[in-house]
């Protein structure tokens, strides 16, 4: 390489976004499935892309760079997350890739098949990635790390390389798909809020804030629910079971009794 | 940058190409400054070439024609001072509340060390406000891809080696597109105290602070007994460590007892370690009496009591020989306070007296019935 030429020159290109009015803009509307091609990829948890489930995306970026998408996520889906690293043709040995999930709290979460850390070599031309996701439960206790409704993230990037291979352009495809929207019962739960981390700047607190006294309403409607039943399809299901249960005693006993009614016709 | 490795042309001449091609395509509400270095001074004095940066274009809405000709004339010359360049860009865009991004294009590493480019990269990142520095290498060789990595990592940005007009063109665009896209809100700043008492009251938002090795940082959050508590912490890896590492938030009542606790470690190359936690007061409630410090007014029983929780971020990264301490590793903590979610009852049928008694009950029903029916029907007949 010839690069130590007897002058060298830089330049430095300050690009800013001041305008808070254009970035309020930039949220991206939830496209339908098969829609429009994502090309863009977020460099952290923050600016994360938001992508929906069925929607391509193909990106192109740096052998080392950090790519972060979010989707979301409701109770009762599977995501299967697909992608596809195309490397670069003139890099030097093999790297291992990766594709990480997290939920809303930043927790890794597991994947329960696919290649999740797939190494190719140098000759190879592109790498697949796979990641299946457990399936999302209505509730989980807060100590859990059971996946929740709300937001998710992925995370490509490569995590052995060479160095000089370090900042070689490459290709990444990814596709999240959804499946199983399975209606989850009411016994199951439900997460008042889902896992939806918030985006505001924060603000530190002078004094600890003190609570209004609770109303002192004497809340007959909290003491009824403690006493009837809740309305729920158990309830219906069983009586109708007992109905059945005693229409059919009451067939089986009129079978054995003498039939009344022809000797009378006779 | 004069040499001719890129598509036969010179590396200069290939960079303004690229450079006009970016600008006509920058969208109108894109602030965009330039600032060059080595390109005026001719001499063979270091310490003057090393002084040698001046901003052509001042950050402000683009004027396309302004800034290409500005481009145009630039020649190369000899000396590269990048940390200097760094921290006078840095001043170019001042101080405002939004994150901020600097795209670096360079063909040579810096030459004028002192100040070391990747140590000021490090501490422009740790002076509050989100700065992100992206690296564009013109067909780098070994030096400059460690420095430009370095200057990368420190930020939290991104490196590229490229190696044709095309890739340059290409990788400016996307670079400028993500200035545009990066969150308008940067978290707001916040020092962690290193005990729990006197630590700073978080409200729901996002934080940034720094924590050096082995050190801990405590926050407080207030929690109302029917809300859920959410934290979760990211750290970055800005500089070299050595390969295992992890992260751990714990959230613990004022005394000390633990309440729950997020871990997450891993090895090799990344960019952050992150964890997370929920909590919900409610279900700590017979345990947790309020003590004074916590509930609002200790006359008025009635009132329900803020459980003051705090969280307590460490780290288990471990420096590199060489490795500098100081400032510490960038942490990015998020705060949440929900409606907490109950625990759902367990199924209130399908086993136990009640199963039976309603059984019954419509077992007896149905019987009645049909035994009416079956009276009423016979009778009738009769009657015909």
């Amino acid at each position: 390489m010839r690069t130590r030429s007897a002058s060298l020159a830089a330049l430095v290109a300050a690009g800013v976004v001041l305008s808070p009015a254009t970035a309020l803009a930039a949220p991206t509307p939830t496209p339908s499935p098969g829609s429009t091609t994502v090309t863009k990829a977020g460099t952290s948890f923050l600016s994360a892309t938001p992508i929906a489930a069925g929607q391509p995306v193909r990106v192109g970026a740096s052998t080392g760079e950090y790519l972060y998408w979010s989707f979301t996520a409701g109770a009762g889906e599977i995501h299967e997350i697909d992608a596809s690293v195309s490397p670069a043709e003139d890099r030097t040995g093999s790297s291992t890739w990766t594709v990480e999930v997290f939920d809303g709290l930043r927790r890794r979460q597991a994947c329960t098949a696919g290649a999740q850390t797939p190494t190719a070599d140098a000759s190879v031309r592109s790498v697949a990635l796979g990641c299946t996701l457990r399936r999302v439960r209505p509730w989980a206790e807060p100590w859990s790390v059971d996946p929740l409704p709300g937001t998710y993230y992925v995370r490509l990037a490569v995590v052995e390389v060479p160095e000089r291979d370090l900042g070689l352009p490459i290709d990444v495809e990814l596709r999240i798909s959804a499946t199983g929207d399975a209606g989850t019962a009411p016994e199951d739960g439900r997460l008042e809020t889902p896992l939806v981390p918030p985006t505001n700047a924060g603000e530190v607190l002078e004094a600890v804030p003190t609570l209004a006294p609770a109303a002192e309403d004497d809340g007959w409607n909290l003491d009824l629910t403690g006493w009837l039943p809740e309305a729920g399809s158990r309830w219906i299901w069983t009586t109708a079971g007992g109905v059945l249960a005693a229409v059919a005693g009451v067939f089986g006993f009129a079978l054995t009794r003498r039939p009344r009614v022809r000797t009378a016709v006779r | 940058m004069r040499a001719k490795d890129i598509d036969g042309r010179s590396r200069i001449s290939v960079a303004q190409q690229a450079f006009g091609e970016v600008v006509d395509a920058l969208p109108d509400e894109t602030q965009l400054g330039i600032r060059v270095l080595g390109a005026t001074y001719q001499g063979k004095d270091k310490q003057q070439g090393c002084l040698d940066t001046q901003q052509i274009v001042p950050v402000g809405p683009v004027n396309r024609e302004q800034a290409k000709a500005a481009v145009a004339t630039l020649r190369p010359t000899g000396f590269t001072p990048v940390g200097l360049a760094l921290r006078e860009a840095a001043k170019d865009l001042g101080s405002g509340t939004t994150a901020r991004r600097i795209v670096l294009i360079t063909d040579g590493e810096d030459t004028c060390a002192p100040p070391d480019p990747c140590q000021v990269a490090r501490e422009l990142a740790a002076q509050g406000t989100t700065l992100v520095i992206d690296t564009l290498g013109l067909a780098p060789d070994e030096k400059v891809r460690r420095q430009l990595l370095c200057i990368a990592a420190a930020t939290g940005g991104t490196y590229t080696a490229a190696t044709s007009a095309e890739d340059l063109t290409g990788r400016l665009k996307q670079l400028v597109d993500r200035a545009r896209d990066t969150y308008a809100t940067t978290p707001s700043k916040v020092d962690g105290a290193d005990a729990c008492q006197g630590a700073p009251l978080l409200a729901p938002g996002v934080y940034t602070d720094r924590e050096t090795f082995s050190e801990h940082r405590w926050y407080r959050v207030p929690v109302r007994p029917d809300q859920e508590l959410r934290a979760s912490v990211s750290m970055a890896m800005d500089r070299p460590v050595n390969p295992d590492y992890g992260v751990l938030l714990r959230a613990t009542a004022t005394d000390g007892r633990e309440l729950v606790r997020g871990v997450d470690a891993g090895s090799g190359r990344t960019d952050v370690v992150s964890a997370g936690l929920r909590w919900s007061a409610g279900a700590d409630e017979d345990a947790d009496e309020p003590d004074e410090e916590t509930s609002p007014s200790p006359s008025a029983s009635a009132t329900p009591a803020v459980t003051t929780v705090c969280l307590v971020v460490s780290n288990m990264f471990s420096p590199r020989a060489g490795t500098e301490k100081d400032p510490g590793m960038p942490v990015e903590l998020t705060v949440d306070v929900v409606a907490a979610s109950p625990t759902p009852d367990g199924p209130d049928l399908g086993r136990g007296w009640v199963l039976l008694l309603l059984l019954t009950l419509a077992g007896l029903l149905t019987g009645l019935v049909t035994g009416l029916l079956t009276r009423w029907w016979v009778a009738t007949w009769r009657e015909n």
